[in-house]
């Protein structure tokens, strides 16, 4: 049995310098409390170097020239204790959540797939470096051993069965977590680290310390046992960054939101999973002068104003580029309506495509590519103007829908026997090609002449021509208990014209001496429309 | 003499060391995959739609391109290729297209409102790629502006299909893409057919009656141009050549929907 404890140091700080990775290399200072009683909660490395401690007023850490002093940020700190977890997930299912700094893994078992202890270890500080944070990692034969090396010695620890209590002797007795009133007594009889504590006699330490000294005695000689609380799998993945300045135009919003996908797809890529849906949700900040009247007129609304959008994918992906821009290109289309305070990514994860290629399949648009060529083209045409074409089950003439365009490999095998290969294989042994028909969206005014009810003559568009041939009518109505009831008289009309509308050259429009078009009389309306022609 | 060529052909190629890697290596010219349209007397003039080439039908409305292309994409969706159809003046009519067989969950169709539009979204559906066809319809838009559309936008189209399995079909009332289309097909309506029930029209001029469909018309089609023809790449089998069909033209026929039905 082997366990593996992963800590991170300085956890709040790295939770910030984990969404704004610059922050790294600077004198970083982070306060907590109500102002003007704000006091430092985390500082760095080079921000200790200068002086600052945990503990000093804002006002003492702002005397220091060069410290950068930022907020606690609990939402970062959530995130980053979810990417903890990923880490955790990303090689075990036998995981504890310890607290938000540390977690324990069971590794039984997964040497077979990670090679040596070791080479764990180096893969989750790696897995752990590409998600943001710096790691401290160590394995041992009991949970309690691995995590208190990992939170007492920095890098990777592999402690061996049986040599516990030599690697633990390094360290402070203060490793071991002693109540406030353990820690001054062992401090009283010089006990300064865990060799010394576990030199003492069990008996004795029992008699004076209580069950207290029995468990720290065992903790110092990495001999305490117990078995891992296991935690749930969790399937969410969410970033959230809350912004010092609102931030109003796309550009600097698409450098965070890149930043945000990155770490996401990290993520999920950790997870070996995709994202099929990726979910944005801004927190926009509310213009002043509607704050100050909803503030004084309804102050139960002062929850700023959201701004929501999702984006489903044909396939789960994990390609942040390609996430980015397709989320660019949405909020191109629909912009929010005021400055974001607040952003939230959510993805919904999913098991990534797994395909095999044929060397005699059609080849098929990359999913992905063409998702990205459609979000783009539906900001040239419209988002509405760009889909599947999909029949409606209705005798209304011209009714359909537009359907999200999606293909995949297995929907085409789909529908083997369906209507529209059946007609293609009619149309293959008979020779014969179906007639097609072109649809003037929105249907044309005209005029006819009719003579004994049947049309004679037509006029639409600047067109004048004589009827040669006619069929029909074939009265259609239908929808009457709705708003949008129609009722047409629909007429095939073959039409020879016979002049040319004043004013147009005829070298510069191709109009066809004859033709046959489909005219309807609208029984509502009062008036001939052209539907469209055949062609 | 030889050190001048020599020297000579050594200046060409370092003119050209960025552009083309060896201008003067012969490279085979590979033969053209033809797709059927679903047209037999088109598919025996032709051989088939070219792909990885542009390919223009042109004609006035009323002589046949919208079927010619709807049959066309037909074959291919049914085939399992996805298909785009790029409607500059969005008049596709999905009932139509399922009646002639196109399985429409595979086709994306893009409805524009104009030109520009429509050649916005054909050249990033080329750059794209993948599709089995990329059909653009300026069947619809006044021949004077469709001449307005820049030669190197169709070079461009034509570059962009190249050496892929697309191919490029434009419809469109006259012929534009000029040397950039590998085929040119020229259509224009012969005859149109209805059918009468007897004695339905009777003495009356003008033919009429309830009884009165339309059943059919004739086009006919004419190679205009055809690169795979003219270097040989396509040749016809002597059997596949049948009576209708003359060297540069063919007559097809198109029949309603209705009337296929009434006739079974």
């Amino acid at each position: 049995m082997a366990f593996a404890s992963i800590f991170v140091p300085n956890f709040l700080l790295q939770a910030v310098v984990r969404a704004e990775p610059e922050l790294r290399e600077r004198a970083l200072v982070l306060i907590e409390g109500n102002p003007p009683l704000c006091s430092v909660v985390a500082v760095s490395e080079k921000a200790a170097l200068m002086g600052i401690e945990i503990g000093m007023t804002k006002t003492d850490a702002e005397q220091f020239v060069g410290a950068e002093i930022l907020l606690r940020s609990p939402a970062q700190e959530k995130v980053a204790h979810a990417v903890l977890l990923d880490i955790g997930w990303s090689v075990s299912p036998r995981i504890e959540d310890i607290a938000q700094d540390a977690i324990v893994l069971d590794l039984s078992g997964l040497t077979s797939l990670f090679g040596s202890e070791k080479n764990i270890a180096a893969n989750l500080v790696e897995r752990a470096a590409a998600c943001g944070l710096r790691v401290n990692v160590a394995t041992a034969a009991n949970v309690e051993t691995a995590l208190i090396a990992a939170r007492g010695f920095t890098g990777i620890t592999i402690i061996p069965p049986g040599e516990e209590s030599q690697y633990l002797g390094e360290l402070s007795v203060s490793a071991l977590s002693p109540s406030d009133e353990t820690a001054e007594t062992l401090n009283r009889w010089g006990m300064a680290t865990c060799a010394d504590l576990a030199r003492l006699p069990i008996l004795d330490l029992s008699e004076r310390l209580g069950q207290e000294g029995v468990r720290l005695h065992a903790l110092a000689q990495g001999a305490s046992e117990r078995s891992l609380v296991i935690a749930e799998l969790a399937h969410s993945f969410e970033e959230e960054m809350e912004l010092d300045d609102a931030v109003e135009e796309l550009d600097p919003l698409s450098f965070l939101l890149g930043r945000m996908l990155d770490q996401l797809c990290v993520r999920l890529t950790a997870r070996a999973l995709g994202a099929a849906a990726i979910r944005v949700r801004f927190e926009l900040q509310p213009s002043f002068e509607n704050a100050v009247d909803i503030r004084e007129a309804f102050p139960a609304q002062r929850r700023p104003g959201l701004y929501e959008k999702e984006i489903q994918l044909p396939v789960p992906a994990r390609d942040s580029k390609m996430l980015l821009k397709l989320l660019r290109l949405r909020l191109q289309l629909n912009p929010p309506g005021a400055p974001i305070q607040k952003i939230t990514l959510a993805a919904e994860a999913a098991r990534p495509r797994a395909t095999q290629g044929g060397l005699f399949l059609p080849s098929f648009p990359d999913p992905e590519k063409l998702e990205l060529t459609i979000a783009r083209i539906a900001h040239v045409v419209g988002e509405g103007n760009v889909g599947s074409p999909s029949l409606t089950d209705t005798y209304r003439p011209g009714e359909f829908q537009m359907r999200r365009f999606l293909t995949s490999q297995e929907a085409s095998k789909t529908s083997g026997d369906s209507k529209s290969v059946r007609y293609a294989a009619e149309q293959r042994a008979s020779s014969k090609v179906s007639t097609s028909f072109r649809v003037f969206r929105p249907a044309m005014p005209a005029k006819l002449d009719l003579q004994a009810g049947c049309p004679t003559r037509v006029a639409f568009q600047g067109l004048r021509g004589d009827v040669i041939a006619v069929s029909g009518p074939w009265r259609t109505s239908g929808d009457w208990w709705r708003e949008d009831p129609w009722q047409q008289d629909e007429w095939d009309l073959e039409i020879h014209f016979h002049d040319f509308p004043v004013g147009r050259d005829r070298s510069a429009d191709l109009q066809p001496n004859s033709g046959i078009f489909r005219f309807y009389y609208d029984s509502l309306r009062r008036g001939w429309f052209v539907r469209g022609v055949y062609d | 003499m030889s050190s001048k060529t020599s020297v000579l052909r050594l200046q060409v190629e370092s003119a050209l060391a960025a552009r083309v890697a060896s201008p003067f290596q012969y490279r085979d010219r590979p033969i053209v995959e033809m797709a059927p349209t679903g047209v037999p007397p088109i598919d025996l003039l032709t051989g088939g739609l070219p792909r990885g080439s542009l390919t223009e039908i042109y004609g006035p409305p009323c002589s046949g391109r919208t079927s010619l292309l709807v049959s066309a994409l037909a074959m291919r969706t049914v085939a399992s290729e996805v298909c785009a159809l790029v409607d500059a003046r969005d008049a596709f009519d999905p009932h139509s297209a399922e009646a002639a067989g196109v399985r429409l969950q595979q086709l994306l169709w893009v409805r524009c409102r104009n030109v520009d539009q429509a050649l916005r979204a054909t050249d990033l559906l080329v750059q794209g790629g993948g599709f089995g066809m990329i059909a653009l319809d300026l069947g619809d838009t006044p021949a004077h502006v469709v001449r307005y559309v820049p030669l190197q936008v169709w070079f461009r189209f034509r570059r962009a299909v190249e050496h892929t399995p697309t191919i490029f079909l434009v419809v469109e009332q006259e012929s534009n893409a000029k040397t950039c289309a590998s085929l040119v097909l020229g259509l224009h309506a012969q005859e149109t057919r209805w059918t009468q029930t007897a004695g339905s029209a009777g003495g009356n001029s003008l033919r009429h009656s309830p009884g009165c469909l339309l059943d059919s018309w004739k086009s006919r089609a004419e190679i205009i141009r055809s690169r795979a023809k003219r270097e040989g790449l396509w040749v016809r089998e002597p059997d596949e050549i049948c009576a209708d069909a003359c060297d540069d033209g063919t007559e097809f026929e198109t029949t309603a929907v209705w009337g296929g039905v009434r006739k079974r």
